[in-house]
């Protein structure tokens, strides 16, 4: 992954304890949008978007920051959509306890893939993920549980902690809202640690780093599992949204549109996953009317962007700022 | 004596403000129809049902009538989370008052479910499943055309009766192959034929080689086709170069529309039994509308499917204008309280189920000898009428009807 190392924001030499000023405001400007638009924009859209930030940011925490590029990451979304759409149908849990356990099963998941998949690196890694994602996918079609083609229909938004009713749209979106918050927060807080600095150097020279004495399939497991993880909370959520968990979660597509969502936003920026979540699924809502042309215009916005702008538009912008965003 | 007059005229007074407060609301009726634009369920649905709800809207004369109309139209691409975030979408913001057509039953089911939440009207033309008007019916939702259970009473105890009394089944995986195949292998079990196998493939599905095989090395005289569309016509001309028909087994198409012989051929096709309630050459009635029908739609003739649109459409209108108010569950208990006639179906009703019953025809594919010309394709076999065509109220468990 040669061709990561050219990333938009400049590594700060320490480790920063003190968070940017420009990245207090532009968090604060994306908060304070964010707060406001469910007024102004059909809430159902806006949540879809903020699963597929949340979902985009989780995977940009690898792409971007140890320079693994995942092609499977649709496994994680889409199994834990399936594990608590299944929870709060089928074993009427309410609906914390269906996502956290949709967020553990891809956990669990993660471990298993990423312990296996980080062994090898490159194409190799991609090829591996993008091999796994293909048995989830097909055991998704196959397993009893998930309905195949049906999908988990009818899935109850329920009340959250017993007091929140989910099915208002407006409770249903500031929900989502703050699981996208707590997710991106954590994000955050990984690559602006010293964990994240270990990371960014087994990016950089990972023999570099071994020879500094880290132990570097330790922590690409753990970004993995990380990853994986937050994911699986985006899928989870997403399942509730829409009261549905389907095979087009778990689809490999799936796996190729996060890649292109955060590639559009910025490779390797805090905000640029959340940008490129929110460009894509403009685009899908206002081009649904195209049907499966979609994908044609999606290749041409790649090709686009792998030629003109490839930091991204989040990545084009730090550096006519000069500053990491 | 005074008192009892006041009353009565209290009484008379809110009856009568009653209706008044009901109204079309934001003085538009949105019609929604979704299907699929561009995939496997395009031909026999697809772009032709826009044209056949035009149609009916432009028939009703609701302009003329002072009542406005409009029409909206999506792709669902069959897949049961883009068909329900656009339900949801339609319904929440876009002031979407009915949707109509929606093939592919799991895009139904779920459709059904956000209409119900939402209190919008549906009306299912092209999707199938019995579920509809079985376990899942709806106060919000009414089953037109056909659905899985009449397919199977009419193709699969046809078929039973002449002959085929062994089957295999070649399902597509989802709701609808599920359904069809249950409520086929019943009609079959119930004449004493026998099952002796079956196999469910992806759908869509390109490829039919290794179930074919399968459907083969089964030794069944028939190989009931529990698909539709794309699929149903792939498998058929894949079969003939497997030689199925030539080894002595034959084809069911349990679901066949009519772009379904148009795009196999009569070569292909003909001998075909299949179950249909609406063939374009059945009577002056359904000549005339089917004709000003391809004149609009590229000289295509109307499938079962896209004639049922457009009788749904006008007996909706129809209901909207007697109601004076477009309440989704509100006109639905209309749809089913006023008798049905159009030139399509002729005369039927709704059963309080949300079962559109008409008469239901048994067709068999001509020869090329006896065809006509393009789009002469069916002879009628038998006819099964309205109360027998579909599955009794009693039988399909639907909670509105329990007593």
């Amino acid at each position: 992954m040669a061709t990561v190392k050219e990333y938009a924001g400049a590594a700060p030499a320490a480790v920063a304890s003190a968070v940017p000023r420009h990245q207090i405001v532009a968090f604060l400007a994306m908060l304070g949008i964010l707060l406001v638009a469910p007024f102004f924009v059909y809430p159902v859209f806006l949540m879809k978007a903020l699963c597929f930030a949340l979902f985009a940011c989780a995977f940009n925490l690898l792409i971007g920051y140890v320079g693994l590029l995942s092609f499977g990451h649709a496994a994680f979304l889409g199994s834990a959509g399936y594990v608590s759409a299944h929870a709060a149908k089928v074993w009427g849990l309410p609906p914390e306890a269906a996502i956290l356990l949709g967020t553990a099963a891809a956990a669990v998941l993660g471990l298993v893939i990423g312990a296996l998949a980080i062994r090898s690196r490159g194409i190799y890694f991609a090829n591996i993920t993008l091999a796994f994602a293909q048995m989830v996918f097909f055991s998704s079609i196959q397993a009893k549980f998930t309905g195949g083609e049906d999908g988990i229909q009818a899935v109850p938004r329920g009340t959250l902690l017993g007091v929140l009713d989910l099915r208002q749209p407006y409770t249903m979106y500031f929900v989502v809202l703050a699981i996208f918050l707590g997710g991106f927060l954590v994000v955050y807080r990984a690559i602006h640690s010293p964990f994240g600095q270990v990371l960014k150097a087994i990016r950089e020279s990972e023999p570099r780093a071994i020879s500094l004495g880290y132990r570097a399939e330790h922590y690409k497991l753990l970004a993995f599992v990380l990853s994986a993880t937050l994911s699986g909370l985006a899928g989870g959520t997403k399942a509730l949204v829409f009261q549905l968990a389907s095979l087009t979660d778990v689809h490999w597509t799936m796996s190729g549109e996060v890649v292109l969502m955060t590639l559009l936003g910025g490779l390797g920026t805090v905000f640029g996953p959340v940008v490129g979540a929110f460009i894509m699924i403009t685009l899908e809502h206002s081009l649904a009317q195209i049907g499966s042309w979609l994908t044609i215009v999606q290749g041409a916005i790649f090709v686009v962007c792998v030629l003109t702008f490839r930091r991204g538009v989040v990545g084009e912008l730090a550096r006519i700022l000069r500053k990491p965003l | 004596m005074i008192i009892l007059r006041i009353l009565v005229l209290g009484v008379a007074l809110l009856l009568a403000t009653g209706p008044a407060q009901a109204q079309i609301s934001d003085g538009v009726v949105k019609i929604g129809i979704m299907n699929d634009q561009s995939g496997t369920y395009a031909d026999l649905a697809g772009p032709g049902s826009v044209v056949a709800a035009r149609m009916a809207v432009e028939d009703y004369g609701a302009a003329r009538k002072g009542l406005k109309v409009e029409i909206v139209v999506a792709d669902h691409q069959n897949k049961p989370d883009v068909g329900s975030s656009i339900a949801r979408q339609w319904f929440d913001a876009d002031k979407v008052d009915v949707i109509i057509d929606v093939p592919t039953s799991s895009v139904v089911l779920a459709v059904n479910q956000i209409a119900r939440e939402k209190n919008k009207a549906l009306i299912v033309s092209t999707g199938a499943t019995s579920d509809l008007t079985g376990a899942a019916c709806s106060p919000n939702a009414i089953h037109w055309t056909y659905d899985t259970w009449s397919l199977a009473n009419g193709t699969g105890s046809a078929i039973v009766k002449t002959g085929g009394e062994t089957w295999f089944f070649l399902t597509a995986d989802y709701k609808f192959g599920h359904d069809l195949e249950r409520d086929t292998e019943a009609v079959v079990v119930k004449n004493g034929g026998k099952v002796l196998g079956k196999v469910r493939h992806p759908f869509p599905t390109a490829d039919f080689s290794s179930f074919l095989l399968q459907a083969q090395a089964s030794k069944a005289k028939i190989i009931g086709l529990a698909n539709a569309g794309a699929d149903t016509t792939n498998a058929i001309k894949q079969g003939a170069e497997f030689g199925i028909v030539r080894g002595g087994q034959q084809f069911a198409g349990l679901l066949v529309f009519l772009t379904d012989v148009h795009s196999l051929g009569l070569e292909k096709a003909q001998g075909l039994l299949l179950t249909e309630s609406f063939y374009w050459d059945l009577n002056d009635q359904t000549r005339a509308f089917s004709k000003r029908f391809a004149e609009r739609h590229r000289g295509a003739m109307p499938t079962m499917a896209q004639a049922g649109v457009y009788s749904a459409v006008l007996h909706y209108l129809k209901s909207v204008e007697a109601l004076k108010s477009d309440d989704g569950p509100k006109v639905i208990a209309k749809m089913k309280e006023l008798p049905t006639d159009d030139p399509v179906f002729g005369k039927g009703r709704v059963r309080p189920d949300g079962r559109k019953i008409h008469p239901v025809y048994l067709f068999e594919v001509k020869k090329p000898s006896e065809s006509k010309g393009p789009w002469d394709y069916y002879k009628v076999r038998a006819t099964i009428p309205a109360e027998q065509a579909f599955r009794p109220m009693d039988q399909g468990g639907c909670p509105l009807v329990k007593k």
